[in-house]
């Protein structure tokens, strides 16, 4: 008893020297990350419940071309005509709706926006979609629906896919196009959810004609406060579309448009910024200032977001090669095919379970980190261990194997990209706003960089083999007089520095095409992380990688994404001259070595 | 001196009876029994190019024992200088003849040629250029390398990084020099037919030339008092730092001398081959033209020629027949040369142990350590030598005679006197 208080004891006092500090607030930057991602998730998870209920919300080609729920008859929405076979629809607006002349279409849109029944919503969608069918003969109306069934509009009978051949798609033009997507906005604008309204609200900010009397109408009875933000954008808008408005009204528009980011407005505000009354021209411009700078700080936020997940693949792949350049002096010129392998296995596991990418992307975390892992095993023992002080060989041989690597994905699976799904928790938005969003897979990618990371220093810190690891780093000679079976230290670390990469490789899936080259484009990178870093330095190649990753996205608007590398590889190149060591460089005898 | 030992004898006996007989061939009347394809003269020449740039590779790795990923670039930029030379004797015959300019710079709007294309129409000074241009960017390069001693490793991947920065600002097309596709579709050089039997011969010539001279150049090199002082600098260069010799400034001198040496390669390259893209920039050709004087085997000069010949062409073999297979075959070289062969086949036909470079170590360090009054052991010191030894054994700065307990004058007694 007495002895496990004692060695608790010595374990807490330990802790002062394990980079306590760091750690928190690593653990707490995560915690944060995951606690956004667990927000947006429930946020979005909401949005689709409603989604489903009310059948139809949003007007994307992408959602109500390919699901077969949305607008499917079964959810609740009667089709026109189920009742009293087209009582809901009169011929006439039939027959000019299958008409080819663009000014019948145009009466006929314009009956259907008219008639508020749902029914009529329907065709509208179907109409936006592509989905409406006339056949050329009879002058008959179907909606196809997504499983390739087609409803007959004049009889309400559904009928099979095959069953008409001659048809044709009822075409639109850009301006039908718009006025149906506000017909339906103006629709769903009245659905009791909330987020539904939001949604159609924000539609309604970025299309062109509105009926303002029906949105402020709308304003008076609306209880949810951003979507009434939504109204009033619209309103203001309107006035200053208006050229008789009174000034103090445009005055007030402009300064409700400059503090609430509309850059739909940009164009009216402009116009308004040149007007002969001063006061309209002033409060336009500061409407304007007051915009760029709100847009400038989204800007600015978003390249931090993005410099973030760039460093954290970066840090990723270069925590492998940290390990086994930092411990081994080995260059592994293979890392990146590490990396590639480990993108490789979630494409198998993939294809090995389909319907279940995102189980089978959790399980190749730790399917990469073996997989991986064994080939590095296998690399060391059978080459790199035969050339142990002779850096530059070892350069060349696994720069051999990463060719022997490459070659055999390329023939025994394809040179083509395979093809990763993302899973559902991966994809989709996260709103921090109105108009700053940020995508899920970089924000998981940034939390699974965190997670790796504080592990490695872990296992580094805390485990038996992190000690043999450190002491065989620091000094070789001394380590092995100590009894450290340096041997087997070595084997240990590649096949952890591999696994890592491997790791990575599930991140980089997620991002970016999974081929046999995918290695080969972060492996230069991912060596100036280290290098930059400070070899054998953990913290350094994060940092290091973090550094890269931002500096690389704040050039990248100014000279383009080619430049931007060019640069930051001159800016090592020049940087490692000043400090051949890297930011953190080893101090003591390891550093002689 | 002893430049033309038994090996550079034959090699330049093969070399100049080779070349001869090709070129002759060549330019020979197509029914006679010499006659030789034109299309193998070109790879012949080809292969001479590539036999100069791993002399080149040699120099630095084998003599310095600094591996260079990037003398690709220093090729690549070499080939480029000349190209645009090439490019502009289309002149009227490009497909677009509207103008002087270069198809590409047709293609992507512009209207006239860029500052430095200025007086890449004259032969000579493109000629310059092909040598000067590599030999600025290693000259840079080095000194910003060496003067920090990055070195082993660390140099290595900079190297890399740098022709893959190339690579990556060469594929830009408004950078001027035709983006992804590079130069290509030359005509005429000096206005003769690029493609006829005299000038194609006449490359070939000049290839071999220019290989032989630069053997020469490298043989003089490694046996003169700098050769031994590189191979010092390779096998110990603490040692030879603290001995007193800049080995900043021998290394930045050898550097730039060998990345000049790759653009004269890249220069006869372009012409024969009849392209140039960024492609050559790939940090992969680089690291293949090292194997190639890793397998051929290093620090011989011939070695570095042969692995490089021999490399190309079971590379040309094996893409026509195997394509897929290649890259093995190129991968399993790459980890057995690095396993089984360090010191390449010609170190298997004619193993040189260690001894070789140890004598170097002495030799350059003979006269060096008389300065000191104490003779190289293996030293070309005469008599006079000897007697010097016997003063400074007497009074010279070693350490304070070991009569004092015998464990005493470990690390802890130089640090306090020397340091």
């Amino acid at each position: 008893m007495a002895n496990a208080t004692a060695r608790l004891w010595i374990r807490l006092s330990l802790w002062p020297r394990l980079n306590l500090w760091p750690c928190l607030g690593l653990a707490a930057l995560l915690g944060l990350v995951c606690l956004a991602g667990l927000v947006g998730l429930a946020g979005q998870l909401g949005a689709d419940e409603s989604q489903a209920e009310a059948g139809q919300v949003e007007v994307s080609a992408a959602e109500g071309g390919s699901g077969a729920e949305g607008v499917s008859p079964a959810e609740g929405v009667p089709p026109a005509g189920t009742g009293g076979g087209g009582g809901a629809l009169a011929p006439e607006v039939t027959e000019s709706l299958a008409s080819s002349k663009v000014n019948d279409r145009d009466a006929a849109i314009e009956a259907l926006s008219a008639d508020p029944s749902d029914g009529t919503t329907e065709i509208l969608r179907a109409l936006l979609e592509g989905r409406l069918m006339t056949e050329r003969a009879t002058k008959g109306l179907f909606i196809r629906d997504g499983d390739g069934g087609l409803l007959d509009l004049t009889t309400g009978e559904r009928l099979a896919g095959d069953g008409k051949n001659n048809l044709r798609k009822v075409g639109i033009n850009n301006r039908q196009r718009e006025g149906l997507v506000s017909a339906i906005n103006n629709r769903t604008l009245l659905n009791p959810d909330p987020s539904v309204r939001r949604r159609a609200a924000a539609g309604l900010v970025a299309s062109k004609n509105v009926d303002l009397g029906l949105i402020s109408g709308l304003l008076e009875r609306e209880t949810d406060p951003v979507v009434a933000k939504g109204y009033r954008k619209i309103l203001a808008m309107g006035t200053l579309q208006n050229p008789e408005a009174p000034a103090d009204e445009v005055v007030a528009a402009l300064g409700f448009l400059g503090e609430n980011l509309t850059p739909e407005a940009r164009e009216y505000m402009r116009n308004r910024a040149g007007s002969d009354e001063a006061t309209i021209a002033a409060a336009a411009s500061a409407a304007m200032a007051s915009q760029d700078s709100q847009l400038e700080h989204i800007a600015f936020f978003e390249t931090v977001f993005f410099g973030l997940s760039l460093g954290s693949v970066l840090v990723l792949i270069g925590i492998g090669l940290a390990i086994t350049f930092g411990v081994m002096g080995v260059i592994n010129m293979a890392h990146g095919e590490m990396v590639m392998l480990g993108a490789y296995s979630v494409w198998a596991l993939q294809s090995l379970m389909p319907g279940q990418a995102g189980l089978a992307l959790i399980l190749a975390v730790p399917v990469a980190f073996v997989a991986t892992g064994l080939v590095g095993a296998i690399l060391e023992l059978t080459i790199i261990r035969h050339l142990y002080s002779r850096p530059l060989e070892t350069l060349l041989a696994t720069y051999g194997v990463s060719l022997i690597l490459q070659q055999a994905v390329k023939i025994f699976i394809s040179s083509n990209n395979r093809s990763v799904e993302t899973p559902a928790f991966m994809s989709g938005l996260l709103y921090l706003s109105d108009h700053l969003t940020v995508t899920y897979s970089r924000l998981y990618i940034i939390g699974f960089c965190l997670v790796v990371f504080l592990t490695i220093n872990l296992v580094m810190r805390r485990t038996r083999l992190g000690l043999q690891v450190r002491a065989v780093t620091q000094n070789r000679p001394m380590a092995q007089a100590m009894g450290v079976n340096s041997r087997r230290v070595d084997t240990f670390t590649f096949v952890l520095g591999s696994g890592v990469a491997g790791m990575a490789g599930v991140a980089l899936s997620q991002l970016t095409n999974v081929g046999p080259n995918l290695g080969q484009s972060y492996i230069v990178d991912s060596f100036m992380v280290v290098v930059f870093g400070g070899v054998g330095n953990l913290w350094g190649t994060f940092l290091g990688g973090l550094i890269i990753g931002m500096a690389n996205k704040f050039i990248e608007p100014i000279n383009g994404a080619i430049m931007a590398k060019i640069l930051i590889m001159v800016g090592i190149i020049l940087f490692i001259q000043r400090h051949p060591s890297g930011l953190f460089p080893q101090k003591g005898r390891a550093a002689a070595l | 001196m002893r430049i033309f030992d038994l090996s550079t004898k034959i090699f330049c006996l093969l070399l100049v009876l080779a070349v001869t007989f090709l070129s002759l061939g060549v330019m020979a009347d197509p029914g006679s029994a010499f006659h030789v394809q034109p299309y193998t003269a070109l790879i012949i020449g080809k292969y001479l190019c590539y036999a100069i740039l791993a002399l080149s590779i040699d120099l630095v790795w084998g003599y310095l024992g600094i591996l260079s990923l990037g003398h690709g670039a220093f090729f690549a930029l070499g080939g480029y200088a000349f190209g645009m030379y090439l490019m502009r004797q289309i002149g009227a015959k490009s497909v677009y003849a509207a103008s002087d300019l270069p198809d590409f710079m047709i293609f992507i709007g512009w209207d006239k040629l860029p500052w430095y294309w200025l007086g890449s129409h004259s032969f000579l000074f493109s000629c310059l250029l092909a040598v000067l241009v590599p030999g600025l960017l290693g000259l840079a390069f080095g000194w910003t390398a060496f003067r920090s001693r990055v070195s082993g490793v660390y140099f290595s991947i900079i190297s890399q990084a740098m022709t893959y920065a190339l690579m990556l600002a060469f594929y830009l097309n408004n950078l001027g020099f035709g983006g992804n596709n590079g130069f290509t579709d030359f005509k005429t050089i000096l206005g003769f037919d690029l493609r006829s039997n005299g000038m194609v011969g006449t490359l070939l010539a000049i290839s071999g030339l220019t290989l032989l001279l630069s053997y020469l150049l490298c043989r003089y090199l490694a046996v003169s008092r700098l050769g031994l002082v590189l191979v010092a600098i390779r096998d110990n260069e603490p040692r030879v730092r603290f001995a007193g010799y800049r080995v900043e400034t021998v290394k930045l001198f050898v550097f730039t001398l060998s990345a000049m040496m790759a653009g004269l390669a890249g220069a006869l390259y372009v012409p024969q081959v009849g392209i140039i893209n960024p492609s050559l920039f790939a940090p992969v050709f680089s690291v293949e033209m090292v194997v190639c004087v890793a397998l051929g085997g290093r620090g011989t000069l011939y070695g570095a020629v042969f692995g490089a010949i021999m490399v190309n062409f079971c590379k040309s073999a094996l893409t026509s027949a195997y394509p897929m297979a290649w890259p093995f075959v190129l991968g399993a070289l790459f980890v057995a040369v690095a396993v089984f062969l360090p010191q390449g086949l010609v170190g298997l036909i004619f193993p040189q142990g260690e001894r070789a470079s140890k004598s170097a170590l002495s030799r350059a360090f003979g006269p060096l350590a008389r300065l000191f009054g104490r003779p190289g052991p293996g030293g070309p010191s005469g008599p006079a030598g000897e007697e010097d030894a016997d003063e400074t054994d007497s009074d010279g700065p070693g350490p304070e005679p070991p009569a004092e307990a015998g464990g005493q004058w470990g690390p802890k007694a130089v640090g306090s006197k020397v340091f």
